[in-house]
């Protein structure tokens, strides 16, 4: 650890404005992430020379307050290449050959190169460990074919992390590798997914006799699962996780004006079940943001608690029962669907009120389902909160080609 | 609006009375208080006021008490309520204390709070009345002036602690619109019925009152605001315990879904129960952030109390109950026995459900504090 303090990180970002700043017109995000990055500000507990200055993670916050306070233009990881940034550049980190670190990690900070994650496939969803994609050593090579789902900004990407089956005999944690996906190599083809709301935000990623030099590996033959563990583990990504901080904002907001602009309640029976179950609801959305507020103030003072744990089931469960409030309150208005089906990428341009309620509506189902299904969230509240036993396991302690799967 | 926030003084004081009860309200002092006469140990009484100071915890030390606010009170009823204590302390301690603090004039807060504090003078206050509803305007009973104070007849039920109580505060209609009035427990023309409860834990009573004299509380006026306000600090205060009984529900239930074993595997591992256990901590946590923040705006003394308080008790009343039927179901036939306490939470928590009104009615309040 080197000992560049408060003061020492700020002067420091400063001089960096003052070589390239971001609002000037002839910098681009590439040029100037580029030099932030050279400069050991893009993420300063990375090592020296590759991005970092050896410090710990939270002097990162007086960079970026920095360049809050002296920007007009501030990149926003998530924007700028969400995957690579939260996940793919830690997993570099941790498993890639020195090699790997300086020619990935600059510019997956810059956004040059956008990255994607290839674990899920149509057979192995909750149970991606049990994934059947299959890599075959061939020499120096490794020759792979399988298909991967849900995979976002795959059709953007240079760069995939893909885990797939290096030993079918071995038990199903034990036979996977993990290797940086070239995603222009041949056989690599990307199509969008076309979703319940009509757009594609996901990709199906088909792999056919897909040729990946061994030297793309990530950590050992067989580690695959383990590499793959510290890529979740820095899903920055919350998934259903932030609500509002505002008592009464957010999707709540969407129901209670509906149901005030179309009248609120005449009195009759109706409208006095649908008023008791705002109400219920309203409650519901209430005590989840209160309780992330607790989550929040337990995990600054260092002791979690269980509140922590049960965010993401809460709101997902809630979304969707917010949005089918919605629709009710809507009646007739909730036959159509203005956006329309066709195929289409997810655009930036705002739909008007009423449309983003339907397709909150539809989008919402993939709440209890992306990032861990309620299912697996119960368990894991069950098992690691609330210490019950685990499942009794067919597929433990067993070659991966003899644990039934989908077909 | 109050933001939750505790402190380690908070988390001492939780420690304290948890420590306490596990001493001195076991399960089977539970048992053995919830089937005497008086309906709590009156040794327990005394050392919880005057060894922990916890009867005027809320109280003015000015008044003899403790000398903290509303949140320190909900710690000490999430914890009884967790214990399933038998006492007088829903009554006394909150309930009448807050009505004396908030709406007697001094000379009443100098003369009752000091005694209430102590545990030696035990409060109710009577404000429902038989063929009534929650509904302060339900409120039917006459208070007819006569030569220096007022006259009482009538009845009032489902009044806690009411009885035995030494004191009693009436909610009565009076010249100047609703008022709150006193009735020594000993007066005359007033006859209390213990009622038989469905929680052997809480005691009700029914009063009747043939020509009771009775004096206002504080300054005549109209106390519809006074009793809005301790209505909403008794929500409050209920949705504390209430949560605190719901936590104590989850935990039986997840221990027992370890232990026990069915099909050569510990029942615990089926996701039927799993998962059942798991909505339970989901709503336990809920449960507690509601209360929680009730509590913090009672404290902060702000308007948002009405929307909080009715929240609190609209869904900690829903938590707990469905926690512990969830702890009945997942103890399967001994659960449903005398001798395991799951049915003294089961009936704690569908009366405290009915107290002041059903969720429903609560939500109904928020609702209308929401413009829906």
């Amino acid at each position: 650890m080197t000992s560049i303090g408060e003061t020492e990180l700020r002067e420091r970002t400063r001089a960096l404005l003052e070589q390239v700043h971001p609002d000037d017109p002839d910098v681009d995000c590439a040029a100037f992430r580029g030099a932030q990055f050279d400069h050991g500000l893009a993420w300063v507990h990375f090592p020296e020379g590759l991005g970092g200055l050896d410090l710990t993670r939270k002097a990162q916050v007086f960079v970026d307050d920095e360049l809050r306070q002296h920007c007009k233009t501030v990149y926003n990881d998530l924007s700028v290449n969400a995957i690579g940034i939260g996940m793919g550049a830690p997993t570099v980190l941790a498993y890639g050959s020195e090699e790997m670190k300086r020619r990935y990690l600059r510019p997956i900070f810059t956004g040059e190169e956008i990255w994607c994650q290839l674990f899920s496939e149509p057979g192995a969803g909750s149970d991606v460990a049990g994934l059947s994609s299959r890599a075959v050593r061939d020499g120096d090579d490794w020759i792979v074919n399988g298909q991967k789902v849900w995979t976002s900004l795959a059709h953007y990407s240079a760069y995939g992390m893909l885990v797939t089956r290096t030993d079918p005999e071995a038990a199903k944690h034990d036979g996977l590798s993990y290797f940086v996906l070239d995603m222009k190599l041949p056989g690599v083809e990307v199509k969008p997914l076309h979703q319940i709301t009509g757009e594609a935000e996901f990709n199906e990623v088909f792999l056919n006799d897909v040729r990946i030099p061994n030297s793309m590996m990530l950590g050992k033959e067989g580690q695959g699962w383990k590499v793959s563990i510290t890529t979740l583990m820095n899903e920055r990504v919350a998934l259903g996780g932030g609500t509002e901080s505002r008592r009464g904002a957010g999707p709540i907001q969407l129901l209670v004006d509906l149901w005030q602009e179309r009248g609120g309640s005449d009195g009759s029976a109706a409208d006095a079940v649908m008023r008791d179950r705002i109400a219920g609801l309203w409650i519901e959305y209430e005590l989840l943001r209160l309780t992330n507020q607790r989550a929040r103030s337990s995990m600054r003072s260092g002791v979690p608690g269980p509140e922590g744990s049960v965010g993401k089931l809460m709101s997902a469960e809630l979304n969707k029962k917010l949005y089918e409030a919605c629709l009710d309150v809507l009646e007739g208005e909730g036959l159509t669907y203005e956006p329309g089906f066709d195929l289409r990428r997810p655009s930036g341009k705002r739909l008007d009120r009423l449309s983003l309620i339907k397709h909150g509506f539809l989008r919402s189902r993939a709440n209890s389902i992306e990032g861990g299904t309620s299912e697996i969230m119960r368990n894991i509240l069950g098992e690691r909160v609330l210490g019950l036993p685990q499942d009794v396991r067919v597929d433990k302690d067993r070659p991966w080609s003899e644990v039934p799967r989908n077909g | 609006m109050a933001d939750i926030q505790f402190t380690e003084e908070h988390e001492q004081l939780r420690a304290v009375v948890r420590k306490f009860l596990e001493d001195r309200s076991p399960e089977a002092a539970v048992r053995a208080q919830m089937v005497s006469e008086r309906g709590y140990d009156p040794e327990v009484w005394k050392q919880l006021a005057q060894e922990l100071g916890l009867v005027g915890l809320a109280i003015p030390e000015q008044y003899g008490g403790a000398g903290y606010g509303f949140v320190e009170l909900a710690v000490a009823l999430e914890e009884m309520g967790r214990a399933l204590l038998c006492a007088p302390f829903f009554s006394s301690a909150l309930l009448a204390t807050h009505a004396i603090l908030l709406g007697g004039d001094d000379a009443a807060r100098e003369e009752l709070l000091p005694a209430i504090a102590a545990g030696e003078s035990l409060a109710a206050v009577a404000l429902f009345e038989p063929g009534g509803d929650w509904d302060l305007d339900s409120i039917a009973l006459e208070a007819r002036s006569s030569d220096g104070g007022s006259r009482l007849s009538g009845r009032k039920t489902y009044v806690i602690d009411g009885h035995g109580a030494d004191v009693l505060l009436v909610a009565a209609r009076t010249e100047s619109g609703l008022g709150l009035l006193r009735v020594a427990g000993d007066a005359p023309g007033l006859k209390s019925e213990p009622l038989p409860t469905l929680d052997l834990t809480r005691k009700l009573a029914l009063l009747e009152f043939e020509d009771t004299p009775a004096v206002p509380l504080g300054d005549a006026g109209d106390a519809t605001p006074l009793l809005r306000r301790v209505l909403d600090l008794a929500a409050a205060g209920l949705a504390a315990e209430q949560a605190g009984g719901a936590q104590r529900c989850l935990e039986m239930a997840s221990e027992y879904a370890k232990e026990r074993v069915q099909f050569g595997r510990p029942i615990g591992s089926f996701q039927a129960i799993k998962h059942r256990c798991a909505d339970m901590l989901m709503q336990v946590e809920a449960a507690k952030s509601a209360a929680y923040s009730a509590a913090f705006s009672a404290a902060s003394g702000e308007d948002d109390l009405r929307a909080t308080a009715a929240m609190a008790q609209a869904y900690a009343s829903d938590a707990y109950f469905r926690a512990a039927a969830d702890c009945i179901q997942i103890h399967g036939g001994v659960g449903f026995t005398w001798e395991h306490p799951a049915h003294l939470y089961f009936k704690r928590a569908k009366s405290s459900a009915l107290l002041f009104g059903d969720a429903a009615y609560h939500r109904d309040r928020l609702a209308t504090e929401l413009g829906l």
